[in-house]
């Protein structure tokens, strides 16, 4: 192994050894949206003719842990280890900004692809979707989970205390997964929350994810995918650019 | 070409989060060079900049001005050569808790880009003491341990330059024993250290050459021989146990009833002893030894008038090397 290689082993390993609380709960969680949701809604909401609700909800639910997951894993192994001191360790490496970039976003996306195989397992049995467009699938689950991973690497560099971390979490990226169409399509919403949801890149993840279950989506999945790739290019420019200027890490 | 290089390294920063409020100089243009192969001690009161320099050399912080190089490598220009030429053990008690000791130095190794390197890691493991320890979770080790490791992990790389920060501090006697043998090994074979510490006694045993820092300031550079030469003084040592009059305390080194005063020859002895009786004071175990590290920092930080010749003979211009 390299060095940026040992370093994404190592923040993999990381995750694995305590997988019972960055694996297993996610699944569990979302098991229990889908008991939720799936079993209150599933009459009342119709969103698109030949889909149950269930079946609707399992690549929103899929698709949502990806995300939350992919940005848990960067931001609070960079906020833990800051805290804790061990960062010392990476830092006194010759490792460069792109060799930190690839290894600690390659962790949250294999974390996220994780969790969501593990919520996609448990959940496919109260509604089986169809696969119309795999390739689709694995697109934007991976292009999703290595942008929420660099955003989880500017959180995580960001943040001098774990509170910070959690207003992060609390006020940014899970109002931007609720309100992201994991529920619902954003068709059935007032045309003003409608407009709101356009400028959320989240939603395109979501939506482009549940067209390759489907072949149906709110937008075209090349519309979304075009926005899906500025948006982890851009996120990744200033998470890259932060990790070379050393912000907050190297004084 | 020299093992480290500092050249005119200056590092100020705002006192205040919002960058307003007086800029504090943690280091002012501090200029000199390591060489390869030596013992080099750094000593320096808390909050004299020797931290902030190894930082800079470290790569954790950055200078203001000036420049650092290990081995001829910039520091910032040449950062992944200069950081392999380098081992670190940091002041902080650190630690990865999701590894075992074998599992932390494997990665560490593997930072390095260094494959298959358990016969160093078994050969670090059983000269530090840490070989029953090797597959027990960093969690579980006690200080000492702890800071067993951070020593094997600043050495996996096999650095040519080795920085200890304050190694010793708050660790038992057979640890700082194990420590010594182990890195002065190291630097027979050929390693450069800097040591920075604040048991001067194992400064003055080991390192061949001291510098001394001050208010970000190097006020003292020069072989430990020649600073101890320079403090020709011998010190009169005895306890006491009442209060000492104050014109003589302000002359004193008291650490709780032992009281010390520096003294040139024996005239100054005899008077010390003379103004002791004249108080009215009995001194107990009375003894003349000679001046050592010790005396010879505090002389240098605190410039007391009586001991100029001292602060003068080890000043930079004259002695640096």
């Amino acid at each position: 192994m390299t060095g940026w290689q040992t370093l994404l082993y190592k923040e993999t390993l990381r995750f694995w050894k305590v997988g019972f609380q960055t694996v297993g709960a996610p699944v569990l969680t979302a098991v229990l949206y889908m008991l939720i949701f799936g079993h209150v809604l599933q009459d009342q909401v119709k969103v698109y003719d030949q889909v149950s609700y269930t079946a609707f909800l399992v690549p929103g639910l899929v698709m949502m842990s990806v995300l939350q997951n992919a940005f848990a894993n960067s931001s609070s192994s960079l906020i833990q280890s800051k805290i804790m001191g061990s960062l010392v360790f990476v830092l006194l490496t010759p490792l460069s900004h792109w060799h930190w970039f690839f290894a600690y976003v390659g962790s949250s996306v294999a974390r996220g692809l994780l969790v969501g195989t593990g919520v996609f397992a448990v959940t496919v049995f109260f509604g089986q979707p169809a696969f119309v467009a795999p390739l689709w699938i694995v697109l934007f689950a991976v292009l999703g989970a290595a942008m929420l991973g660099a955003l989880g690497v500017i959180a995580g560099l960001w943040s001098e205390k774990f509170d910070q971390m959690a207003a992060f979490q609390n006020f940014v990226i899970m109002p931007m997964t609720f309100l992201s169409g994991v529920f619902y399509s954003i068709h059935s919403l007032p045309p003003f929350w409608q407009k709101v949801s356009h400028l959320n890149p989240f939603f395109y993840m979501i939506d482009g994810f549940r067209y390759g279950f489907f072949g149906v989506s709110d937008v075209s999945p090349w519309l979304s995918l075009g926005i899906v790739a500025t948006a982890l290019l851009v996120v990744s420019g200033v998470a890259v650019n932060m990790l070379r200027t050393g912000y907050k890490i190297r004084h | 070409m020299p093992a480290i290089s500092f050249q005119s390294v200056s590092k100020t920063y705002s006192s205040t989060r919002n960058q307003t409020g007086p800029i504090v100089k943690a280091l002012d243009d501090v200029s000199f060079d390591i060489q390869q192969g030596e013992f080099f001690g750094l000593l320096g009161p808390n909050g004299a900049g020797k931290t902030s320099l190894i930082s800079i050399l470290a790569g954790l912080s950055r200078a203001s001005s000036g420049t650092v190089k290990v081995h001829g490598s910039d520091v910032l220009a040449d950062y992944a050569s200069a950081r392999r030429k380098l081992g670190v053990v940091p002041q902080e008690l650190v630690f990865d808790p999701f590894f075992s000791v074998r599992e932390a130095l494997r990665i560490q190794s593997g930072y390095f880009g260094i494959k298959h390197n358990d016969d160093w890691i078994d050969e670090l493991l059983v000269s530090l003491g840490l070989a029953d320890k090797a597959n027990a979770n960093m969690r579980q080790l006690s200080g000492g341990m702890k800071r067993r490791v951070l020593v094997a992990q600043a050495l996996v790389h096999k650095p040519q330059v080795i920085v200890l920060d304050e190694p010793t501090a708050g660790v038992d006697v057979e640890l700082r024993q194990t420590l010594w043998q182990f890195i002065a090994k190291l630097n027979k074979q050929g390693s450069t250290v800097l040591l920075t510490t604040h048991y001067l006694e194992e400064a003055e045993a080991l390192c061949s050459r001291i510098a001394m820092l001050k208010q970000g300031r190097v006020v003292a550079l020069a072989q430990t021989s020649e600073l101890l030469k320079a403090a020709s003084s011998n010190v009169l040592r005895f306890k006491i146990d009442s209060e000492l009059p104050a014109h003589l305390a302000a002359q004193a080194r008291i650490t709780g009833r032992i009281v010390q005063f520096p003294a040139h020859n024996a005239n100054e002895i005899e008077q010390y002893l003379a103004a002791i009786r004249e108080a009215g004071l009995v001194a107990e175990d009375v003894e003349i030894r000679k001046a050592d590290l010790e005396d010879v920092f505090l002389d240098v930080m605190n410039k007391k008038p009586a001991n100029e010749a001292v602060a003068v003979a080890v000043d930079l211009e004259k002695v640096a090397t």
